[in-house]
């Protein structure tokens, strides 16, 4: 994977503003990295790459996911040879909203994208994707929707709860000089031309089963084999994994997978309880080592609340690199719970990759829940409300208790605690 | 390695053990600092090390290895170290039709029934240095990690009896070690791997368990470490010898402390 060493600002890494991605300085010292490929020419150029900043913790390349929210949570943004899977909420509203943000930030950002998917054409799905919100307009939207935002006053200085002000603002306002992460509009769609000055490419199930296999039957389903053989051409052919030293300038590739696992795929791990058990880990197996070899990132919505089999959940977790849960409200009791009236759901970060280091950037915040606003999607700590009612009785205690009992012990990302400490 | 480790196992490179099978095992949290560990130390210790690396790059080990004092790239170039890189070959291997067999052939086939390629390629990879020059120290073979190999299709058994020829060559016969890292699924029933994990635990001499905390997240303390030390061959009334602490990872080094003693807290 790429590793370069750089002196620009990167964006903190815990508890910070985002601060404004600004293009890296490169200096005379940059540290060798492992791709077998390059020569020393190419590391310049890997600089240069627009849409990708190297992380502050260990020089990894970093591309925005779409969201900034998320991009601070992954402690900077998504590392280029890696596989975020994002686990679907119940019905697939936010997760493929994840996903839209996910190629839009590719399009504006020129990188070339491959989107897969079994339920709709690829075409249609970036017929869909949402309109980049430019600087002038958010700032103008930000002042509407935020009367209680700190980040306009960050200078004033608490005098009552001054111990909020230690606090990390969790949201943070576009940069209007920011070349990494961008904030979308999901009310308007993204400009024709835009897409149509893209580069893309579609893999939609339906069309390619037809033809005929030329690998041997191995375990994997049907679907699996040709979409590994597709991304697989991509790569090789367009050079990403710096087979083609003669191409000018170095690109990403932004890898969408819709929905894996699930029934329309070909695979039956939803539908029963024993089934093909070894497909989906095997695909992801061969993917990341794609990934690793080659300048691409790669998001996956999968429905996990569907896999029948617990225990390919957690195999699924171990080989992917980061994971996040979305889990909405719609639907759940947790919709009239006044604990959660403010918001949309629940997102957990399950996983963070440690790469080429022993620690990782991990967020203190444990319980963080998300939003959809009008023209946004935020990601916040949870707070408890307080207790406004009458009188301070029991039941309603109890009633708030139960679901903090369940966010207390923390959705770790090192540790699922059960033992609840009672002060 | 870290010092500290070396110093609550009792061990330094100069006078590592032979002939043990070291199982680490991580359930609720990442335990890859130990593979970290093993792999610095033995190649301090001047070992001949064949390390099958199934689940990250060889820059990955390469960069926290130079964080640790050893540098992979002239182990590897000077023939100490031996290294599998499971992603990069697994993209050879399942594209392209491999001439002769291939240590990861299982990828290619629906239902592979042994590891017998990735063993051939173990025993390749020790194979004594008949040319009378004073080589190596012993043989260590290094396995991150064995859960993956279940996730892609081998079966509990067949990852069992891998590990049991590695044993026959690589302990006993060479007098070298092993080490394997095990992820325990704690509470989701993944029973191939329970299988696996009582089955290696039966057999190990130090068993290196990393877990998180029962209470959940905590910034000071990142898990709890349990050390324990068996004698499989012989059969003993004593109990087996067990430690536990808890530790905190830094950027280069893990610090140890007892329970409750984090220096955060006192």
């Amino acid at each position: 994977m790429a590793a370069v060493a750089t002196c620009g600002t990167g964006a903190g890494s815990t508890g910070s503003v985002v601060a404004a991605g600004s293009k890296n300085n490169v200096t005379s010292f940059q540290r060798r990295g492992p791709r077998a490929s390059g020569s020393d020419s190419s590391y310049s150029r890997l600089v240069s790459i627009a849409g990708t900043r190297p992380s502050v913790r260990n020089g990894q390349l970093l591309v925005s996911t779409g969201l900034p929210a998320l991009d601070q949570l992954l402690g900077g943004g998504l590392a280029v040879g890696t596989v975020l899977l994002i686990e679907e909420d119940k019905y697939n509203i936010y997760s493929s909203l994840l996903f839209k943000y996910f190629l839009a930030e590719g399009i504006i950002n020129g990188h070339t994208l491959l989107v897969a998917s079994a339920k709709e054409d690829p075409a249609d799905i970036l017929q869909e994707l949402p309109a980049p919100l430019l600087d002038d307009n958010v700032k103008k939207d930000f002042d509407e929707d935020a009367c209680n935002h700190k980040t306009a006053e960050s200078n004033i200085k608490m005098k009552i709860a001054w111990r909020y002000q230690l606090l990390p603002k969790m949201e943070a306002g576009p940069v209007s000089s920011s070349r990494f992460g961008h904030y979308y509009d999901a009310s308007k769609k993204m400009p024709q031309e835009l897409i149509e000055a893209s580069k893309w490419h579609g893999f939609f199930f339906p069309e390619k089963s037809s033809s005929t296999l030329n690998i041997e039957p191995c375990s994997l389903t049907h679907g699996y084999i040709k979409l590994l053989q597709f991304i697989q051409n991509i790569i090789y052919e367009e050079g990403f994994d710096g087979s083609n030293p003669q191409k000018k300038q170095k690109n990403i590739l932004r890898i969408g997978i819709q929905n894996l696992g699930s029934p329309l795929w070909g695979d039956d791990i939803c539908c029963m309880e024993n089934g093909n058990s070894h497909s989906l880990t095997k695909f992801l197996y061969v993917l990341r080592g794609l990934l690793r070899n080659s300048l691409s990132a790669c998001m996956i919505t999968m429905p996990t609340h569907l896999i029948q089999n617990k225990a390919i959940i957690s195999r699924v977790t171990n080989l992917s690199d980061t994971v996040v849960g979305l889990e909405s409200f719609i639907g759940s009791e947790r919709e009239t719970n006044p604990l959660y009236k403010d918001y949309h759901g629940l997102i957990h970060i399950r996983q963070i990759p440690r790469l080429n280091n022993l620690i990782y950037d991990v967020s203190d915040v444990k319980d963080l829940a998300f939003k959809l606003k009008r023209k946004l999607f935020t990601i916040e700590r949870l707070h408890l409300p307080p207790d406004l009612s009458d009188t301070v009785s029991r039941s309603s205690k109890q009633d708030l208790a139960e679901p903090s009992k369940l966010l207390g012990p923390g959705c770790g990302v090192m540790a699922g605690g059960k033992k609840h400490l009672d002060f | 390695m870290f010092p500290e480790l070396n110093n609550l196992l009792n061990t330094t490179p100069d006078r590592a053990e032979q002939g043990k099978l070291t199982l680490l095992c991580d359930a609720n949290t990442d335990g890859s600092f130990l593979v970290h560990h093993f792999l610095s130390f033995y190649l301090k210790a001047n070992c001949k090390v064949c390390f099958v690396a199934l689940i990250q790059s060889f820059s990955h080990y390469n960069i926290v290895g130079q964080k640790l004092g050893v540098s992979l790239t002239v182990a590897r170039e000077c023939g100490q170290l031996v290294f599998l890189e499971g992603l990069k070959s697994s993209v050879d291997v399942f594209f392209r039709a491999q001439a002769e067999p291939h240590p990861l052939q299982f990828l290619r086939e629906a239902n592979a029934e042994n590891l017998q390629p990735l063993y051939e390629f173990v025993r390749e990879a020790l194979k004594p240095v008949d040319d009378g020059e004073a080589a190596w120290r012993c043989p260590v073979l290094l396995v991150d990690d064995l859960s993956v190999l279940l996730s892609l299709g081998m079966g509990a058994v067949a990852v069992l009896d891998f590990i049991h020829y590695c044993r026959a060559t690589v302990c006993w016969e060479r007098k070298g070690n092993i080490v394997a890292l095990v992820h325990d699924s704690g509470d989701t029933e993944d029973e191939e791997n329970n299988i696996l994990l009582n089955g290696l635990s039966h057999q190990s001499h130090l068993i290196l368990r990393a877990e998180g905390l029962a209470t959940g997240f905590c910034r000071d303390v990142h898990g709890q470490l349990r050390i324990l030390w068996r004698t499989p061959s012989q059969p003993t009334t004593q109990r087996d010898r067990s430690l536990t602490y808890q530790y905190k990872i830094q950027d280069k080094s893990v610090s140890f402390f007892a329970k409750g003693m984090s220096p955060a807290v006192l």
